[in-house]
């Protein structure tokens, strides 16, 4: 069986700055791969090329085995337009660091307009996948507030239901609990160990060591573009080979 | 001279009852040119201002010529080419179609930047977590960023259209029968110019000033909540 | 082919001086209206923050009554009608007159919006230093106001000039005046009116684009709810000429420094 994800030798420029310089990457099926790193390492970036948010400059990405994003064309590749894109974004669910939920939509929508206006369900239909996404959150007295009424965690928690409701068979979490206030982190921490519980397959971008340690596969340092060490949550966190590693969470743990 | 000055006055608030019908017919006409350029207006800024959003670059830089081009001539310019270039050319307006036209043209091109900052003032984000979400950047266009460019965008159209109830009175110059028109006549009939211009200002202001209120107030009901 | 080009040519070459000795009394009127309005303007933005109600009220009547009506009534009140009571004007000066107190209007509000947008610890810190009020506003928010007045100040001028065009229903010797004659002269109104707008253009585009650079710096301000973004816009681009036109003295569309409560023309 193919790796979930493979990422070969992914590179991405911003004009003459280079953000990514080569990843090489492969994530199994039910695997939690946690990306710790520096600011402007280019974990965002990652998470954001896997998706074709931004497009990579050069390497490739296969999802279930498929290249995904680009097609072979004139001896090299080019890369797939808009709405071809959306078909591969519909199998892989992103949450945001500032959440994006849509104030103008209760949550019971936001989490339903995926399969209405993407899967084309009936409304009826994405309405009840909505709803028992949202009582899994947690919020089922809350399904018809709206965001602005909601706080930063129940905000990020029906954007996980959201991400969910399209049944994506990959995860991206982008800092995920980076804007919360420190009381709001647990909750939303809690919904995702469940679902990794549940055995979903997922890449986390965080700052939160000790979460990493507690869901974490493998745990990944990422650092100007690259990924300098690799390795269990264990070896990684507790016994860091790389000096840059450990310079890292020195600074990070003394927090 | 002081008795002359009066008389005037008197004569004037004598025939009062005459003229304003005849300045409200004209208003009414205002009303009607108004709303009909404002939906020229906001439907085609609406088209311009996507195209301006669109792939191919030749249409969004006709489009971005077309709003920059038109916001550098005056209202009247651009009607009398409709108006008299047309005809010169063979299409002949009447002078209420050309004013529409004129208007809703012109119209257009304010609104299509009041769309384009509207668009561009929702947050990146909500884009991207529509198009992770799998939307087609149509789709996500029409369901999650219109929608909330809609209630941004309500105030400053609402301003434009008190703007442009006034630049009607510019159609008057191509005999356009709305309210400035109709003082126009009057005065020529009765020789009293201050008289009813002041009174068709009159008439603007009770047309303008209500609809200023509104626009504050719902500027203001859009800013707090709901 | 070349033949049409050069029939062109020759009547480009018969009509473009008389249409640009125009433009020049267009840029007079539109010059001296402004100046007018700068000044005229600046008095009325400072009574609206008097102390004294009457003056407070006096100057909002006086912005919501100009902005509420249209500005070629005001140019016909102020020539035919005043000619109607004995004071006769000449079609330049009631062209100025009428501009200028319709600009004096909006730039009142302009310049309001430009004073309260300097925070009020400034002036407590120029008044703790012993200034008096006068001093104050001089030396430390007339000069910080400024940058905020500019941009929208600079569109309202741009709507000025194409305002000057509305001088022609009185004959004032502007640019659409001499176009129209020149119809009525040569009977080609198309190419004639198409050529006097590209002269507007010519002199409206290059103010545009400094309206344009002079927006850069101050940026529409950008608030971030997560909840929910409910921005206030700020019209960047050459002519925000939308902006709260009869609401007198209220708030403007405001976002950085741009949406002006200009005129739409």
């Amino acid at each position: 069986m193919p790796p979930k994800l493979r990422i070969v030798d992914l590179h991405k420029r911003y004009g003459h700055l280079e953000v990514l310089k080569g990843i090489n990457l492969e994530v199994q099926w039910g695997e939690k791969v946690v990306l710790i790193g520096p600011s402007g390492a280019g974990k965002s970036t990652l998470l954001r090329c896997i998706n074709f948010l931004e497009k990579p400059s050069a390497g490739h990405i296969y999802l279930d085995g498929e290249l995904i994003g680009e097609r072979p064309a004139n001896g090299g590749y080019a890369h797939l337009g808009e709405r071809e894109l959306a078909v591969t974004r519909a199998r892989i669910g992103m949450v945001f660091q500032r959440f994006n939920l849509f104030p103008h939509l209760s949550a019971l929508e936001n989490v339903a307009i995926g399969p209405y206006r993407v899967l084309s369900k009936t409304k009826a239909e994405s309405e009840r996948i909505a709803a028992a996404l949202i009582e899994k959150v947690g919020l089922g007295a809350k399904a018809n507030a709206f965001p602005e009424r909601l706080s930063g965690g129940q905000q990020q928690r029906v954007a996980i239901a959201r991400a969910l409701a399209m049944q994506p068979s990959l995860m991206l979490f982008d800092e995920p609990t980076s804007a919360l206030d420190p009381e709001l982190i647990g909750e939303v921490l809690q919904v995702i160990r469940q679902l990794a519980a549940e055995g979903m397959t997922m890449l986390i971008v965080t700052h939160e060591v000790n979460f990493a340690e507690d869901v974490a596969d493998r745990v990944l340092f990422v650092d100007d573009g690259v990924i300098v060490e690799e390795g269990s949550p264990q070896a990684i966190l507790r016994s860091p080979q790389h000096t840059r590693t450990r310079s890292f969470l020195r600074a990070v743990l003394e927090r | 001279m002081t008795s002359d000055a009066f008389a005037f006055w008197r004569i004037f608030f004598a025939r009062l009852p005459v003229f304003l019908p005849v300045l409200l017919k004209g208003a009414l006409t205002t009303v009607e040119i108004t709303f009909a350029s404002l939906v020229v207006a906001i439907v085609l800024g609406l088209l311009l201002a996507l195209l301006r959003h669109a792939r191919v670059p030749i249409l969004s830089g006709l489009a971005t010529a077309y709003v920059d081009l038109l916001r550098a001539v005056p209202v009247l310019t651009t009607l009398f080419i409709i108006y008299f270039g047309l005809a010169y050319l063979g299409v002949r307006l009447s002078s209420f179609a050309a004013a529409i036209t004129g208007l809703g043209l012109l119209g257009a091109a304010y609104m299509a930047e009041i769309h384009r900052a509207g668009i561009e003032s929702i947050h990146r984000g909500q884009r991207e977590a529509a198009l992770s979400l799998g939307m087609t950047p149509a789709t996500a266009m029409r369901y999650v960023v219109l929608p909330q460019a809609f209630r941004v965008v309500i105030p400053p159209t609402a301003n434009y259209a008190i703007g442009l109830l006034k630049d009607t009175a510019v159609v008057s110059t191509v005999a356009a029968p709305e309210l400035l028109f109709a003082a126009k006549t009057l005065v020529s009939q009765t020789l009293l110019p201050m008289q009813i211009y002041l009174l068709a200002a009159l008439v603007y202001l009770s047309l303008s000033l209500p609809l200023a209120r509104l626009a504050h107030y719902v500027e203001v009901r859009l800013s707090r909540g709901g | 082919m070349g033949a049409v080009l050069a029939v062109y040519g020759e009547y480009l070459g018969r009509w473009l001086p008389p249409l640009l000795r125009a433009a020049v009394v267009t840029l007079e009127l539109a010059a001296l209206s402004i100046a007018v309005g700068l000044i005229l303007g600046l008095v009325v933005a400072l009574m609206k923050m008097s102390h004294l109600g009457a003056l407070r009220r006096a100057a909002g009547s006086y912005i919501e009554v100009i902005r509420g009506t249209p500005a070629l009534t005001q140019i016909y009140i102020v020539y035919f009608g005043l000619a109607g009571i004995g004071i006769r004007l000449d079609n330049f000066t009631a062209a100025v007159a009428a501009l200028g107190i319709n600009t004096a209007a909006y730039m009142a509000e302009i310049y309001r919006a430009g004073i309260e947008s300097v925070h009020k610890g400034q002036r407590e810190a120029a008044l703790s230093l012993g200034m008096t009020p006068a001093r104050a506003m001089r030396y430390v928010v007339l000069p910080q106001a400024w940058s905020v007045v500019l941009p929208p100040g600079t569109n309202l001028a741009i709507a000025i000039l194409k305002d000057t065009s509305l001088a022609s229903a009185i004959a004032t010797p502007e640019l659409m005046s001499r176009a129209y004659d020149l119809v009525g002269q040569t009977w080609r109104p198309m190419d004639i009116y198409v050529l006097a707008a590209l002269i507007y253009a010519a002199m409206c585009l290059p103010l545009g684009l400094l309206v344009r650079r002079l927006e850069r710096p101050a940026r529409r301000g950008e608030v971030e709810e997560p909840g929910g973004p409910r921005r206030r816009i700020g019209l960047r681009g050459p002519w925000t000429a939308v902006g709260t036109k009869g609401a007198g003295g209220k708030g403007e569309a405001g976002g950085g420094a741009a949406a002006a409560p200009g005129r739409m023309t």
